[in-house]
């Protein structure tokens, strides 16, 4: 059964990325992303992590796609799509690369032998598990990231408002 | 239930006072009309003092707080000093630069204070992932701060390309530290030193630790200008706003020490063999291609650049040294090269009055004749940072130099000291330029009372601790 789910969604996620990737229109390819991180936060559920899978869903699938339209959608972006390649020598080199990474996939996959899988406590990467961490050993970064988060409002906005104001 | 782990309030008080001073202040500076926008200016002066003064009372003392997240000793708490010390004379410095540069808006001292707050979190993080999120606190206000001049392309060119390879740098220390977790199971310095005393680590988990801390350095190494990741230092420097250019010249640079020294002592304490000759070659490399590259410059922005590059080598000697006497002269030239570097980039931003660039080495031109003050702490800035007594550059050099000496690097050191001598020469041009040469165009130069006191304090401070090392050195 697992198998099964797992081969279904692998297909998804690969013609998802593909599509993305193939597909001329902007928002097109946002769609296409969405359907792989769909199929991969499946991925992450047969993995036994039900956190990633919800973050997958939420910050990915919702928060940052939507972004995406948004962004896509107001500078119309997917209106006039520059078809030449600028950077032509890219190509060759990115398939050179992707031929090296399949190759190693193949020899860890043919050459080593199969190890046990790691053994790992009940409940590891549980949201349970994680909301304890977080509210204990990383009470503090986690208060920091606001922080973060905040420092990066202020730059965007005050960026964003010079330029509408020497405009 | 989850019960949340007393908390030592004494340890984190001075991040408390500049995350809580600086909220605060993004929200009043909402009714600081713009013409009384210095307000806003001394307001974070306050903040910084009050966070200051936070630091005398648990002098001497160590502890740690939020499950072993966060620490206070005396090293971070003069590193504090230092950063905070740094972020008062870059706004004092700016308040005449802003208007009229027509950027005089409140956050940007709120922004100031945020990367203070980063830079304390690298100085007292005791776990890899506060020291990730110190830098990338710090790092994100940067990026924003170097475009703040935003529709002036240079400061546009400078904000994006700092932030790319800013980007680049991230990646590199997340998937270090993500490394170092898998190897040794754990992310607090402290753990993962005593997992590596106990000498268990070996096999496929030592190549995932060794590639861990080496991707480490280099995320941290960016941020320092260590050569080879120097690139974007001159163009980046050149680009921002000249008192941020100051600020991430000296505060920033710190900072990424401070987490650098705690991730190499504490953590690799026992990995010694391994990573000092490895960044001995790096600190030697940095030293001679910073102070070479500033030979050619002829853009007075630009040659401070490279400078810094060549000074990030010689503090690294202190950290390399590891010992108590390294750390102590990294500490050192890290306050004295704060005070120098910003003295002089006070004098440039005070040669930049119509708003208008005058960073050419012929700008500089007869300043002796036009304003004395401005020529006398240039000149001791650059003497500073050539290393010649009685300055504190000297001081710290001699400082660094000895204690690579007592660890053994003694090619280091030579490579060190030739060098210098080598730098000599274009600092000492610049001040040759200062006193010798004739004003070629007439560059106005700004007559604010508040950014005079800045650089007047620095160099007062230069001498005064170059003259008087052996008591601070004494209190560190």
């Amino acid at each position: 059964m697992e198998l099964i789910v797992f081969a279904v969604t692998a297909v998804i996620a690969i013609i998802g990325a593909v599509a993305m990737v193939a597909s001329k229109n902007a928002v097109h390819s946002a769609l296409f992303l969405l359907l792989n991180f769909g199929a991969i936060a499946v991925l992450y559920l047969l993995l036994r992590a039900p956190f990633l899978f919800a973050t997958q869903l939420i910050i990915y699938a919702g928060a940052i796609i939507v972004l995406f339209l948004f962004v896509v959608m107001l500078l119309g972006a997917e209106r006039h799509e520059d078809n030449r390649d600028r950077l032509a020598w890219q190509r060759p080199v990115a398939l050179v690369m992707a031929g090296l990474l399949l190759a190693e996939v193949a020899y860890v996959v043919v050459a080593l032998p199969a190890q046990a899988p790691v053994t790992t406590d009940e409940g590891f990467g549980a949201p349970e598990v994680i909301a304890e961490q977080l509210f204990t050993t990383f009470l503090l970064p986690f208060q920091v990231t606001a922080f973060i988060i905040l420092a990066a409002i202020v730059g965007v906005v005050v960026l964003h408002m010079q330029e509408k104001r020497q405009v | 239930m989850i019960e949340i782990p007393p908390i030592d309030w004494s340890v984190v008080l001075q991040l408390c006072i500049i995350f809580g001073g600086a909220t605060a202040l993004l929200m009043a500076d909402l009714f600081i009309p713009e013409v009384r926008r210095r307000v806003t200016g001394y307001l974070a002066l306050a903040v910084l003092a009050a966070a200051a003064i936070a630091g005398v009372a648990p002098w001497g003392c160590r502890g740690h707080t939020f499950s072993g997240t966060i620490q206070i000793d005396s090293f971070s708490l003069v590193l504090n000093w230092i950063f905070m010390l740094g972020a008062a004379i870059t706004i004092v410095l700016s308040f005449d630069y802003l208007p009229r540069h027509g950027i005089n808006r409140g956050e940007y001292y709120v922004m100031i204070l945020f990367a203070v707050g980063g830079m304390m979190l690298l100085a007292q993080g005791a776990d890899l992932v506060v020291l990730f999120l110190g830098l990338e606190l710090l790092s994100i206000t940067l990026y924003a701060l170097a475009g703040f001049a935003y529709p002036r392309t240079t400061s546009e060119e400078a904000a994006m390309k700092y932030l790319l390879i800013g980007a680049f740098a991230t990646g590199f220390l997340v998937f270090g530290i993500a490394l170092v977790y898998g190897a040794t199971g754990a992310t607090n310095l402290a753990q993962i030193g005593a997992v590596l005393a106990e000498g268990r680590i070996d096999g496929e988990n030592r190549i995932y630790l060794m590639a861990g801390a080496a991707m480490t350095v280099i995320g941290l190494g960016y941020k320092i200008s260590l050569v080879p990741f120097h690139m974007w230092t001159p163009d980046v420097y050149e680009g921002s706003p000249t008192p941020i250019t100051a600020f991430m010249s000296v505060a920033g640079k710190a900072a990424a020490f401070a987490g650098m020294t705690r991730f190499l002592l504490t953590a690799l304490e026992t990995q010694r063999e391994i990573w000092v000759p490895i960044l001995a070659a790096l600190a030697a490399i940095t030293i001679v291609v910073g102070n070479l590259g500033a030979l050619t410059q002829q853009n007075v922005k630009r040659m401070l650049a490279y400078s810094s590059i060549g000074q990030a080598g010689y503090i690294l000697l202190g950290p390399l040294a590891a010992s108590e006497r390294g750390t102590e002269a990294m500490l050192y030239y890290l306050l004295a090269y704060t005070l120098t570097n910003l003295a002089a980039f006070g004098v440039l931003i005070a040669l930049e009055a119509r708003g208008e660039a005058a960073w050419n080495l012929s700008d500089l031109g007869g300043l002796w004749q036009r304003s004395p003050g401005l020529a006398i702490a240039m000149a001791i800035a650059m003497l500073s940072l050539a290393g010649v007594p009685p300055t504190a550059g000297f001081v710290a050099k001699f400082a660094v130099f000895t204690a690579a000496w007592q660890a053994g690097q003694a090619v280091l050191v030579f490579i060190g000291v030739i060098v210098s001598a080598i730098a000599a020469f274009y600092y000492l041009r610049v001040v040759a330029q200062i006193f010798m040469s004739e004003p070629t165009r007439e560059v106005e130069i700004s007559s604010d009372r508040v950014l005079a006191f800045g650089i007047g304090l620095s160099v007062i401070a230069i001498v005064l601790i170059g003259v008087l090392p052996a008591r601070l050195l004494n209190l560190i």
